[in-house]
């Protein structure tokens, strides 16, 4: 198994009106599309987990160069790249996590139409190999310094 | 854990396979019946620490399974309710016998050969090795009611195939062994990768999977592959304490502290693989010839003195065996050992499409490049390696080797360090 987390920005699909503008019965259909599919994930044992983020709004930066720290509070200008909410799934396959990052991208929107967000994947890294085999014959490969 | 845990503990995981067994021959009902020892186990757990074993704690257990069983059956639905309770009267009111250790056929299901990797995986560790969907959930760092629901849905899958609890047919009984001892296999990996890093809570699954491949050879000590498989995996975790440093990082087999290997593990790996090979009959298989390789290198007393032409001819065989280009990259690493590097990188030719795109393919290049001395293309392709690299040992490890090649290549060119500087 391996895990992905499947993240989602402030980029908007083709329809950029806020949810806040959205008619209530629309955002209803939006969370019960959201409460099924994870209830599903669970069912078929793949969901890690799934966490939405308070908006920018409520950010901070934080710099430091070690002794002094600097706090940037917002309003921040390039935020449409801003991690906004992720899941985290547990799957046999590249392709199933494609295919879980497409379910969540096709979340009904305005009009009850996919909100067609894009969706980044990117696969977790593992702490360590995925065979003890390969590992030995890692560990018999790479050595230090030959010169 | 107090000693009196360990030992509830110890005697909770031998005896989980032998109740399941029982209960589920009795009832027929595999399923409900792993439930019901599941639920018996933890009440044990609980109990037993605080209150002293019971004079016969098989008897107890499968008592208390039983009863879990009948509320189950109770809450369930009419129609079946009436089905059921009628077996549950015999069963309840059955003697008890737990003569026939029925743990063989547990794993053999729990193996099913219709389950994916991962399920057969988690059924297996809560099924047969008796641990709790929580700790099979931590081991596996997923939520316990995601783990319940893998572990469900594999008993639902075995189900749907048609499988009930009988032990396989003499002529079935070969294919179903395999897919016990792959399952075997992948539970150990998962204990001796994460036993190399962050995950040191995960390490209990290599001892675990020792634990039942002893079971599995135990109960089938004329078949050489479990036997093979149990010597591969005492032979490759005897070097677990000098694998990686303190801080968790890789330590080459070349450097390893082979003082820290532990020798009984070695001599216990080394016997059992002589007694597959006595066996005769010119039997050779995939799991021997793993642990034949792991026995060259833990005989060899320093890096130096590893015997590589047998390596390398034990490669050749695997090869021959599995078609796997993996190992394909495996025999370069040893043909760079006996005839040098270019040999090496000329087994290279054709094989990274066949890798498609894995780090290993860049990362042996790197390597048999670096001892070849051109340390320009082996920072590159180090490089490469590190950015497709999927865990962190690895990466960081790959990292490091990439710098200090780059480090011995001749002076980067002007056009270079102007590109750099922008």
């Amino acid at each position: 198994m391996t895990r992905y987390l499947l993240a989602v920005d402030f980029q908007s699909g083709p329809d950029d009106t806020p949810m806040e503008q959205w008619q209530p019965e629309e955002v209803t259909a939006h969370l019960d599309y959201y409460r099924a599919l994870y209830a599903e994930l669970e069912a078929s044992g793949e969901l890690v987990d799934h966490t939405i983020l308070t908006g920018p709004d409520l950010a901070k930066v934080v710099t430091s160069d070690g002794t002094r720290s600097v706090v940037t509070d917002g309003p921040f200008q390039e935020i449409k790249e801003w991690v906004a909410g992720f899941q985290i799934v547990d799957v046999e396959t590249e392709e199933r996590a494609l295919e879980i990052a497409a379910r969540v991208s096709a979340v009904p929107g305005r009009g009850g139409v996919p909100t067609q967000q894009p969706i980044q994947v990117r696969r977790v890294m593992d702490e360590g190999p995925a065979d003890a085999a390969a590992m030995d014959d890692f560990l018999a490969t790479v050595t230090h310094d030959h010169h | 854990m107090t000693d009196a845990d360990h030992e509830v503990e110890d005697l909770l995981r031998t005896l989980a396979p032998q109740v399941l067994g029982a209960l589920a021959r009795r009832t027929g009902d595999f399923d409900a019946s792993e439930d019901a020892v599941q639920e018996a186990l933890i009440v044990a757990a609980d109990r037993w620490p605080r209150d002293g074993i019971p004079e016969r704690p098989r008897g107890w257990l499968l008592q208390t399974a039983q009863r879990k069983l009948v509320d189950h059956w109770r809450s369930d639905d009419a129609r079946r309710r009436r089905e059921r309770l009628t077996t549950a009267r015999e069963v309840v009111g059955g003697p008890e016998v737990v003569n026939h250790d029925d743990t063989l056929t547990v794993l053999l299901l729990c193996c099913h050969p219709a389950l994916t990797p991962a399920s057969a995986i988690a059924l297996t560790l809560r099924a047969v090795g008796g641990l709790t969907t929580a700790q099979v959930a931590s081991a596996f760092l997923v939520p316990e009611a995601t783990m319940a629901q893998r572990i469900s849905r594999a008993k639902a899958t075995i189900r749907a195939a048609g499988a009930t609890f009988e032990e396989p047919g003499a002529e079935e009984l070969p294919q179903r062994v395999r897919s016990v001892l792959r399952v075997l296999y992948l539970v150990f990996n998962e204990g001796y990768a994460a036993s190399s890093g962050e995950g040191v809570h995960r390490t209990d699954l290599t001892d675990e999977a020792i634990r039942l491949t002893r079971a599995a050879h135990r109960l089938l000590p004329a078949e050489p592959e479990v036997t093979s498989l149990l010597a591969l995996m005492l032979l490759t975790d005897a070097r677990r304490s000098a694998r990686t440093t303190p801080a968790g990082d890789l330590v080459p087999l070349a450097e390893q502290d082979r003082r820290l290997w532990d020798r009984d593990k070695i001599r216990e790996g080394t016997a059992l693989l002589d007694g597959t090979l006595g066996a005769g009959r010119g039997f050779i298989g995939e799991y021997q010839v793993q642990a034949a390789i792991a026995a060259v290198h833990d005989r060899a007393e320093k890096a130096a003195a590893t015997d590589w032409p047998q390596v390398l001819a034990l490669q050749g065989m695997l090869e021959d065996l599995t078609a796997n280009p993996l190992v394909t990259l495996s025999r370069a690493v040893a043909t760079a050992n006996v005839h040098g590097p270019e040999a090496g990188l000329a087994v290279l030719d054709g094989l990274g499409e066949r890798l498609d795109g894995s780090h290993r393919f860049d990362a042996v290049r790197a390597h048999l490049l670096e001892l070849a001395g051109c340390d320009e293309e082996a920072a590159a392709a180090y490089r490469k390696a590190a950015a497709r690299a999927t865990n962190l040992q690895e990466q960081r490890h790959l990292s490091a080797r990439a710098a200090l090649a780059a480090h011995r290549a001749p002076a980067p060119r002007l056009d270079r360090v102007a590109h750099r500087t922008d």
